[in-house]
């Protein structure tokens, strides 16, 4: 499991919910950016030889708004680099507006093979509230070329939105299962984050979210209705059909090795039995200037030590229905990995059967998932 | 040893600032000190003495502090000033009725804008027990709304001190702070008796533990002298010391030679056993005694009760020697041990009040980095028992069996309340709400003058804070123990999930009992955090349930967004989260904020 995340920083504009390293501009050097990552690509791969690529993921900001030149070029790069998997995932997001959807034939020239579409909601208002730059007709245009193109597809929601009632995304979700017919979905609550233009809004009370119970309301009738339509809530947020299951993310909640490149990707890296934690500069111009200058944008190489290995690979198993390998606790956290967690409270959660720990597996159930912040802070205390 | 040549009583005075709390006396300090030249300009801040964190983060003074000053007057003469700071707030009134006994003299600081208080009238009244000649200092004249003529009179009216005595000042301003030095110099008496041939005889004021000095006594001279190597004697506890440092505080710390007769300042002694100064206690020389003892205080009578455990057991001896310390100095502090069966071995405490209790609660988790378990507050029921003995019940978890009680005495107080008029309606239905019996009620200009009888119980948690908010502030309260009676009282026991919470368990009066468990229940409804499991919330008397709540089990709480590779981010969130918990007591399954004991007992404005 070697995944490879590359972070394009540009955006058409910038969503008021986004907190995302994504910046617009309208200088963009392309040929200078393809230039950048084939460089910063190849000095990751010293460090890292023998891995075998099983993931490729473009994220953002936009990557859709990138030149499919440059998506072929990197591509072209990575595998001058690595050894590939014969399956190996190659995801793009992308945004359903017109001019991107038409490059979707190109980007599969390019050597794309699954999409991410960032549909967000299927009704104007909401679209408008959320900023976005396209109309829900835009999305369902993108999805039928995405679809006719791409043998994977995802595309992404944002529910949970204010004054949204249970009927209403009730509707929006039958209306999203159906138009998913590759099957996987990224459902997500909205969330204010720090910094964003919602997060003022927010304080100034120009809106109000779901509360607790509704919120509860809305995620538990989520996973049902997504079942009956044969996706499995894999992850908090994840939704696919048997299979079809995102490779590039599962590297994350497995807590597997994978490179960032480019400005503000993140990176976990097993070199000789030790890990390090990878960041590169955030701002795209810095980032760039590094590269050119020294061969990378790197910014940070640590050292991650055993106890905040255990405390990561917690953290994100635990958020998938798989939950995570006892074998791979003994292999991040060490022979007593379980000294770190409170015996009472893992009792309590067991015999409430919240969690279920056996000699194999450490899991959650899914009503435990869904308080997931609460069982962790119980259980690492 | 050969006589120190030290100051002659005529030059010395020895004098106490009292007032209401809030009316400005560690101002004036400030003043008479900077006037003085004790501090330079730039060592200066507001309320200097004020040096405890907590007495500076909060605006009050809680320990007494001494200074000496020197003032030139105008007869040409230095005078030394020996000045005691008190506090104003009635649970520190202990604090001020030693000060009291130290001295000659008091500066009666009066607010030109508040007018006589309840704690100015207690503080004056103990002063003239004390003999005082007392000043009536009408302070911060320097405000818009000021009206010293007005209260110069009203301090006539009520207290009988001549308004033509009163001194105008500002505190923060220095006005009249020249004049108010001349009058102290004139009409505060020197000390009368005192002679430096006599055998030493010393009053020990205050003690307390100074990480440089080691413990730090306060000492008033009578007789005799202090003197480095000397080797002195505490009558009551028999220890004897060697001096090893004399000096006084200006307010610095300054080492002297001697202390004489009518003089205040310090001593130290390598003393180690913190029980070997008391208080009150009389310091002679261990060769050449003196006749006969000081009278010393009158011990305080502590009003308000909880026991204290450490959330670690290995951590009681540590309890035991912070209590100490605390104790040292602070006299007003009572405690004694305890064993409980839910709470291990423990310390049951006695304060003055909510605040006392309060400060020594965070003195202990501050100064002394200890993690306490605190019980409810509570007042000492007697109970008489069937079989003809009586008891004394501290802590309401321990409240025998209903079948072997045959009655139940509360303690009741004779409180004093002063307030505007337009407030005085609300203040009489807060005092009937309480069980109130109305002794007395006089005017004075627009302020009334309310006495009742009240159950001690009943103003413990939340009383005084009802009485500010509804007079907007203005009212004033004080109050003294008047006796027990026999009252129909019965326990209410909180539980969650059917599990007791001792912490909450409380002595109430009967026909009360079904309204303040309901409140209580629907307090902790809002104080408990949601959890795994719903919990259920029980007010119950003897087994039956009489008001019940629950808090519903925590629905979703869950970081739905994916940051991508960012995990840094979310172990840092995470990390973050689980220092910012709150605090937390388990009964049984549940986990209690420790913050919500406190706060469910505060009934607020819905009573
Ligand atoms: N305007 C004005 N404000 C004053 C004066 N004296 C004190 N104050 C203010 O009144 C408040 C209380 O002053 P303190 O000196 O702390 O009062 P205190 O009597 O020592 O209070 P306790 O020790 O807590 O009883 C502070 O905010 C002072 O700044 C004055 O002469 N004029
Ligand atoms: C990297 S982001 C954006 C990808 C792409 N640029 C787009 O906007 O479609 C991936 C997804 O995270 C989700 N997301 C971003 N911010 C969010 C927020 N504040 N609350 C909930 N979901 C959010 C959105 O569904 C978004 O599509
Ligand atoms: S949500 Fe997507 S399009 Fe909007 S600003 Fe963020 S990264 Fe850019
Ligand atoms: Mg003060």
């Amino acid at each position: 499991m070697f995944g490879l995340y590359i972070h394009w920083p540009y955006c058409l504009s910038k969503c008021p919910y986004c907190d995302f390293n994504s910046h617009v501009s309208n200088t963009i050097s392309h040929e200078n950016w393809r230039r950048a990552y084939a460089k910063e690509i190849s000095h990751i791969a010293e460090f890292t030889p023998d891995h075998l690529v099983t993931s490729i993921y473009f994220g953002g900001g936009t990557p859709s708004l990138m030149e499919p030149k440059s998506i072929a070029f990197i591509l072209d790069t990575i595998q001058s680099k690595w050894r590939m998997a014969n399956d190996v995932e190659i995801t793009l997001e992308a945004n359903p507006t017109s001019i991107e959807r038409q490059k979707f034939e190109d980007f599969k020239e390019a050597g794309i093979n699954r999409v991410s579409v960032g549909v967000q909601a299927l009704n104007d208002k909401d679209l408008k509230f959320l900023g976005r730059q396209h109309s829900a007709a835009d999305a369902k245009a993108a999805l039928e070329i995405a679809y006719n193109t791409f043998a994977r597809v995802n595309f992404d929601l944002i529910y949970a939105r204010p004054g949204q009632t249970e009927t209403e995304w009730e509707f929006e979700l039958k209306q999203a299962l159906e138009l998913a017919k590759a099957g996987h979905l990224s459902l997500y609550q909205l969330t204010i984050e720090r910094g964003t233009a919602f997060e003022t809004m927010y304080q100034r009370k120009e809106f109000t979210l779901p509360d607790e119970d509704l919120g509860g309301a809305l995620y538990e009738m989520t996973g049902d209705i997504a079942a009956s339509y044969d996706l499995h809530n894999y992850e908090i947020s994840n939704y696919a059909r048997l299979g079809e299951e995102s490779q590039h993310n599962l590297t994350y909640w497995r807590y597997g090795d994978y490179a960032g490149i480019g400005p503000g990707a993140h990176g976990r890296l097993t070199i000789n039995d030790q890990k390090f934690a990878t960041r590169t500069h955030r701002a795209p111009q810095i980032w760039l200037d590094n590269v050119e200058k020294k061969g990378h944008g790197y910014h940070d190489f640590t050292k991650v030590s055993q106890n905040e290995r255990l405390l990561e690979c917690l953290l994100m198993g635990l958020r998938t229905a798989e939950g995570i390998k006892i074998e791979k606790l003994k292999q991040e956290g060490g022979a007593d990995w379980m000294s770190i967690l409170n015996k009472k409270k893992l009792e309590e959660l067991q015999s409430s059967g919240y969690i279920s720990l056996s000699t194999q597996h450490f899991r959650v159930s899914s009503a435990g998932r869904q308080r997931l912040n609460r069982i962790l802070q119980d259980i690492l205390d | 040893m050969k006589t120190p040549d030290t100051k002659p009583l005529a030059h010395i005075r020895n004098f106490a600032i009292i007032a209401h709390i809030d009316h400005g006396k560690s101002t004036l300090a400030d003043r008479l000190i900077q006037t003085c030249g004790g501090l330079e300009e730039r060592e200066m801040k507001q309320q200097v003495l004020d040096s405890m964190d907590i007495e500076r983060e909060r605006g009050i003074t809680i320990k007494a502090q001494t200074v000496r000053l020197a003032y030139t007057a105008k007869d040409g003469i230095e005078y030394q000033l020996n000045i005691m700071d008190t506090p104003g707030h009635v649970d520190f009134s202990y604090e001020v009725s030693r000060s009291l006994a130290s001295c000659e003299g008091s500066l009666l600081v009066v607010d030109s804008t508040q007018g006589v208080e309840a704690q100015t009238l207690a503080n004056v009244y103990q002063a003239i027990e004390n003999n005082h000649e007392i000043i009536p200092v009408i302070n911060k004249v320097d405000l818009p709304a000021a009206e010293p003529e007005k209260i110069a009179l009203e301090v006539e009216d009520i207290i009988g001190l001549d308004s033509k005595d009163a001194v105008m000042v500002s505190g923060k301003s220095g006005i009249g702070i020249d004049d108010l030095l001349e009058v102290i110099v004139q009409k505060l008496p020197a000390p009368t008796e005192g002679n430096i041939e006599k055998p030493l005889k010393a009053l020990l004021v205050d003690s307390w533990y100074d990480s440089y000095l080691g413990v730090v006594i306060l000492v008033r001279v009578m007789d005799g002298y202090l003197k480095k190597g000397q080797r002195i004697q505490f009558l009551n506890t028999r220890a004897v010391r060697d001096i090893d440092r004399v000096g006084m505080f200006a307010p610095k710390p300054v080492l002297l030679d001697a202390l004489g007769p009518g003089e205040m300042g310090f001593i130290t002694a390598s003393i180690k056993d913190i029980s070997e100064t008391q208080v009150g206690d009389t310091i002679t020389e261990e060769k050449r005694q003196c006749e006969g003892k000081l009278p010393g205080f009158k011990p305080s009578v502590p009003m308000v009760f909880c026991s204290l455990f450490p959330a670690d057991a290995g951590q009681f001896e540590d309890l035991r020697e912070a209590l100490g310390r605390l104790k040292l100095n602070d006299a007003s502090l009572h405690f004694e041990p305890e064993q409980s069966q839910a709470l291990g071995l423990g310390f049951r405490c006695g304060f003055l009040g909510l605040l006392h209790m309060e400060i020594i609660q965070e003195r202990l988790d501050r100064e002394h980095d200890l993690d306490l378990i605190p019980t409810a507050p509570s007042v000492v029921y007697k109970i008489n028992k069937t079989k003809g003995e009586t008891i004394e019940l501290y802590n309401p978890a321990d409240m025998p069996e209903v079948t072997s009680i045959e009655s139940i005495e509360e303690p009741w107080i004779k409180s004093t309340i002063m307030v505007p008029d337009e407030y005085l309606g609300g203040i009489i239905t807060l005092c009937q709400e309480r069980r109130g019996e109305q002794i007395n009620l006089t005017y004075a200009g627009n302020r009334a003058m309310v006495e009742y009888y009240l159950p001690l119980n009943e103003i413990v948690f939340d009383f005084y804070d009802r009485l500010k908010s509804i007079s907007k502030g203005y009212a004033s309260f004080d109050y003294e123990v008047y006796g027990y009676r026999k009252s129909d009282l019965v326990k209410l026991e909180i539980k969650v999930n059917a599990e007791a919470v001792d912490a909450l368990s409380m002595i109430v009066w009967r026909q009360n009992a079904e309204s303040r468990g309901r409140q209580l229940c629907e307090r902790l409804k809002e104080l408990i955090p949601r959890q795994m499991f719903k919990i259920a919330i029980q007010a119950c008397i003897g087994g039956k349930i009489i008001a019940a709540e629950h808090v519903s089990a925590l629905r979703k709480d869950v970081t739905a967004k994916c940051y991508g590779g960012d995990i840094s981010r979310k172990r840092k969130l995470l990390e973050k989260q689980k220092k910012g918990k709150a605090k937390m007591r388990q009964y049984g399954n549940v986990d209690i904020p420790q913050s919500a004991f406190i706060n469910a007992l505060k009934m607020g404005d819905d009573r």
